[in-house]
């Protein structure tokens, strides 16, 4: 009846996982009995979980991501506390719970922390760039969040019901066969991705129909902002990457499941070919989540820069190039499988060739700033402490890709280093230069700038404490994974990279006071007009929080800076442009879908796991009725009559005539 | 926005001076700087072209997929740990048979497509139906050579040449018989609500799904089956 599920896949002799567990389960508990008793829940339900509005699922997907990398870094810290105490001594964490937590921390960080991060700031941010009202599928938009959050969801049962994978956070084979890790935990693995890998797809496809297909009239390529460039590039790759990982995940999955011999060790399969499939995947993976956040530094350094962008077109020519390169790096993972000089020369090469890209993009980015008046804004501090701290980790990487020295460093903590030096200093900073930047757009109120500030520093030096060390450790030869060790001359350094985490400790709760802080003096921080930046692309034209339709009329764009030039005529004559002629509106009509497919894709997918085959059949049964029922309904559309439009937009008016008088002597020359 | 974020004079009246690359100042009323450069610059494309476009990425990213499958058969082709090769187990006639079907069947999807441009009911259920028909008989024999298979010993467990064959296969097979499914619904679909711009959109996705999974079987035929069973 319930397949492998038995009271003992509940780990009741763990205290760590089980007190865990249970305090999020309370919590979740509290939570939802907090939102039916205040009678939130209709709202909930008709606001934000059957929305099809690209902002509300771009705001959801950015507070899944921030919540798993609250939860992903609660494993780092038990991991670095780990290492910390468990010279020549077991430490608190039995091996096999530790390496749980390592290959659970990298799955959670990548998928579920800085994936949904970057794909919500680009679900919603992109369509207000381009000046239109939604992406291009706005319910299948809302299907890839739900699916995004079933493989979270899955992810975290796994902490109290079974296991996870021991497998580190890209199951290699032969160890994640069945033979080897017989248990649930690379099951969860694998269906918690496939599910979310579905929804990650889908929300590539959406993004990059909408920015080819649906722009604002005169918005041709090359006066697209360069966010939306790298948003292209980056779905592109995701396109072109994700099926790699479905079909690589399938194949473990039936050589779990059906005996299947792709990745064993007997019956001719080959688990090297695991290792390229999943790198092949893999490397274009570290761009989809850079290339954004490479595009949010520079908006942000342009406009706190006073400045447009330096070299717009060299920037949209490095993007595409890493878009193109990036496919042709994957075997610099594994220089040591053996492929012999020529082919690692050749890999070593084109992986060297990659950093001239982003080389470009670093002196664009100085020349931006060149001769600009730098405003000190937090996202600004991120933008600055990333070029400085991924510089660092991109020359890491180019000696990592000479492969005589990788052989000495492979699978070292300079490893670990390096790569976290790069994401967390590409990536995490961009994800919170962006939440600061535009949380304003999103919300109507800016975010407290001190606090925001002092998240900045504690992270950037809990940054440097933690993984400066690594690098040293690893150069004397500390592996990664380690559950503990016996050398001396580790001690020291691991020490210094707990002290780190400490100091990280400081940032996150910085980042959490900021937001409580911020919500109680919304009323200080209130973004009256909508361009609290003075910014320069047109998602600052509309009003925070912009209407559910974005724009009552579709900008007219004649330049490479369409608002930048609107504010500027506006202040040269005086006067907003004339009114427009306001027509009615038709909007995509709220759809639970996505929601009720997350909900049978959730229990598909725990089936699955626990070998539950009639739910399974459930599962696949609802899916298609879901299907057919989505496909049948007649009104998929709804109106909004012109005179709410043109309420919405003369109140929006009157806000920046208002500004426009109070600032006029602004408009003069010195 | 309080003064102190206001906007410097300066920056408004002078072009910036470092614009390297970037396309001429537009300065004036804003009129007159003729036809924007690139594509796409009429505004937002119309529904029919905008899921007619996403399809195709999907489709694009479904051959990406089995580009994984292919490519780990042609890493495992060789690897029959002893057990039967393409050569022992591949019947070509049957094969072609298969063939035959699938792309008849894309053939009369076309017409299908063609009856819906005149706007006719009823050759258009007809056509879709001997399509359904068509790619009911391809999976049926398809199921027949699987079974035959598995029951002489050459399952996918057998070899990890095996394995990759029954996967690579089995995975266009699933996308025919999701095809399938999809058809059924369109087929009522246009039953109850008939020709409106939604419907029309589907059946335009449906084509390109079809024919698409035609293109994979032939690629199927030529690099599992012709090359396998010639090697």
């Amino acid at each position: 009846m319930l397949g492998k599920l038995t009271w003992d896949a509940i780990p009741w002799d763990q205290p760590i996982p089980l007190v865990a567990g249970a305090t999020v389960i309370f919590l979740m508990l509290a939570v939802i009995a907090w939102v039916v008793l205040k009678g939130y829940l209709p709202y909930l339900w008709r606001e934000w979980i059957t929305s099809v509005d690209h902002k509300r699922i771009g705001v959801m997907y950015t507070l899944l991501g921030l919540v798993m990398l609250v939860r992903g870094f609660v494993d780092a810290i038990m991991m670095r506390s780990q290492q910390a105490l468990a010279y020549q001594a077991p430490g608190y964490l039995p091996p096999e719970h530790y390496n749980q937590i390592f290959s659970a921390h990298g799955t959670i960080m990548i998928f579920f922390g800085a994936m949904p991060f970057m794909i919500g700031l680009m679900n919603f941010v992109v369509p207000l760039q381009l000046g239109v009202r939604d992406v291009a599928f706005p319910t299948l938009n809302s299907t890839s969040f739900w699916l995004t959050a079933t493989g979270a969801l899955l992810v975290n049962i796994s902490l109290v019901v079974g296991e996870f994978a021991r497998t580190g956070w890209l199951p290699y084979p032969p160890l994640s066969e069945l033979a080897y890790s017989p248990g649930v935990g690379v099951d969860y693995y694998v269906w918690a991705l496939q599910i979310s890998g579905v929804g990650t797809l889908m929300s590539g496809i959406n993004l990059v129909t909408t920015i080819l297909k649906m722009r604002a009239p005169g918005m041709s390529y090359l006066r697209m902002p360069i966010y939306c460039w790298t948003a292209l590039a980056s779905n592109l790759l995701i396109v072109a990457a994700f099926p790699i990982l479905t079909a690589t995940l399938a194949m473990l999955t039936l050589d779990r499941y059906l005996g299947f011999h792709f990745f064993t060790n007997t019956a001719g399969g080959n688990m090297m070919m695991f290792v390229n499939l999943i790198w092949a995947w893999g490397h274009p993976e570290v761009y989809i989540l850079v290339l954004p956040a490479f595009g949010i530094f520079s908006e942000v350094i342009s406009t706190f820069s006073r400045k447009p962008l330096f070299g717009y077109r060299s920037m949209v020519m490095a993007t595409m190039f890493i878009c193109i390169v990036s496919f042709t790096v994957w075997l610099h993972h594994f220089f040591t499988m053996g492929a012999g000089g020529d082919v690692n020369a050749a890999f070593g090469i084109a992986t060297s060739i990659i950093a001239v890209g982003t080389g470009v993009k670093v002196y664009n980015w100085m020349f931006t700033m060149y001769g600009g008046r730098i405003q000190f804004t937090t996202p600004m501090l991120w933008s600055i402490g990333f070029i400085v701290t991924f510089v660092i980790g991109g020359m890491t990487g180019v000696l990592l890709a000479v492969p005589p020295a990788d052989f000495q460093l492979h699978n070292s903590l300079f490893l670990v280093a390096h790569f976290h030096n790069v994401i967390i200093g590409g990536v995490v900073f961009a994800a919170f230069a962006g939440l600061t930047y535009w949380f304003p757009k999103a919300f109507g109120f800016r975010l407290h700038e001190g606090w925001g500030k002092a998240a900045f520093w504690f992270s950037l030096a809990g940054f440097y404490l933690t993984f400066m060390p690594l690098y040293v450790v690893g150069l004397l030869g500390m592996t990664r994974r380690l559950q503990h060790y016996d050398l001396a001359q580790w001690r020291p350094w691991v020490l210094l990279a707990g002290l780190g985490v400490v100091v990280t400790c400081f940032g996150v709760a910085c980042q959490i006071i900021q937001l409580v802080v911020s919500i109680r003096e919304r009323v200080e921080l209130r973004d009256e007009m909508g361009d609290p930046w003075n910014g320069r692309s047109l998602e600052w034209a509309t009003t925070s929080p912009p209407p559910a339709f974005n724009f009552a009329v579709l900008p007219d764009v004649r330049g490479e800076e369409p608002y930048w030039e609107i504010k500027r005529r506006a202040i040269e004559t005086q006067q907003l442009a004339a009114e427009p002629e306001y027509e009615a509106i038709e909007m995509p009509r709220n759809s639970p879908t996505g929601f009720i497919t997350a909900f049978f894709s959730t229990l598909t997918g725990f089936a699955l796991i626990w070998h539950i085959w009639w739910l399974v059949g459930v599962g696949l049964v609802a899916a298609y009725c879901v299907f057919v029922w989505f496909a049948w309904r007649d009104q998929e559309e709804y109106e909004i009559p012109a005179e709410e439009v043109a309420a919405s937009d003369r109140a929006r008016r009157r806000a920046r005539e208002a500004w426009l008088r109070a600032n006029a002597r602004v408009g003069e020359p010195a | 926005m309080s003064s102190s974020q206001a906007v410097p004079a300066t920056h408004l009246r002078e072009p910036d001076p470092y614009k390297l690359g970037r396309a001429p100042y537009h300065g004036g009323s804003g009129h007159g700087h003729g036809e924007p450069p690139g594509h796409g610059a009429g505004g937002p494309a119309s529904k029919r072209v905008i899921v007619g476009y996403g399809f195709w990425i999907f489709l694009l990213s479904d051959i990406v997929m089995f580009s994984g499958f292919f490519a780990a058969h042609a890493v495992l082709q060789d690897a029959t740990a002893g057990g039967p090769s393409g050569k022992d187990l591949f019947d070509l006639s049957r094969v072609a048979i298969e063939t035959g079907l699938l792309l008849a069947s894309s053939f009369t999807c076309g017409m299908a497509a063609v009856a819906t441009e005149a706007r006719s009911h009823l050759w258009t259920q007809v056509f879709l139906l001997v399509t359904g028909l068509l790619g009911l008989g391809f999976l049926i024999m398809e199921a027949q050579e699987f079974a035959a298979m598995i029951a002489e010993g050459a399952g996918p467990q057998r070899s990890a040449f095996l394995s990759s064959f029954f996967a690579v296969v089995g995975c266009h097979g699933l996308h025919v018989t999701a095809g399938l499914l999809w058809l059924g619904t369109m087929m009522a679909q246009i039953f109850v609500k008939g020709f409106r711009p939604n419907i029309l959109r589907r059946l335009l996705c449906f084509n390109l799904f079809w024919h698409a999974l035609d293109i994979i079987w032939v690629a199927l035929f030529t690099i599992v089956y012709l090359i396998g069973a010639g090697a």
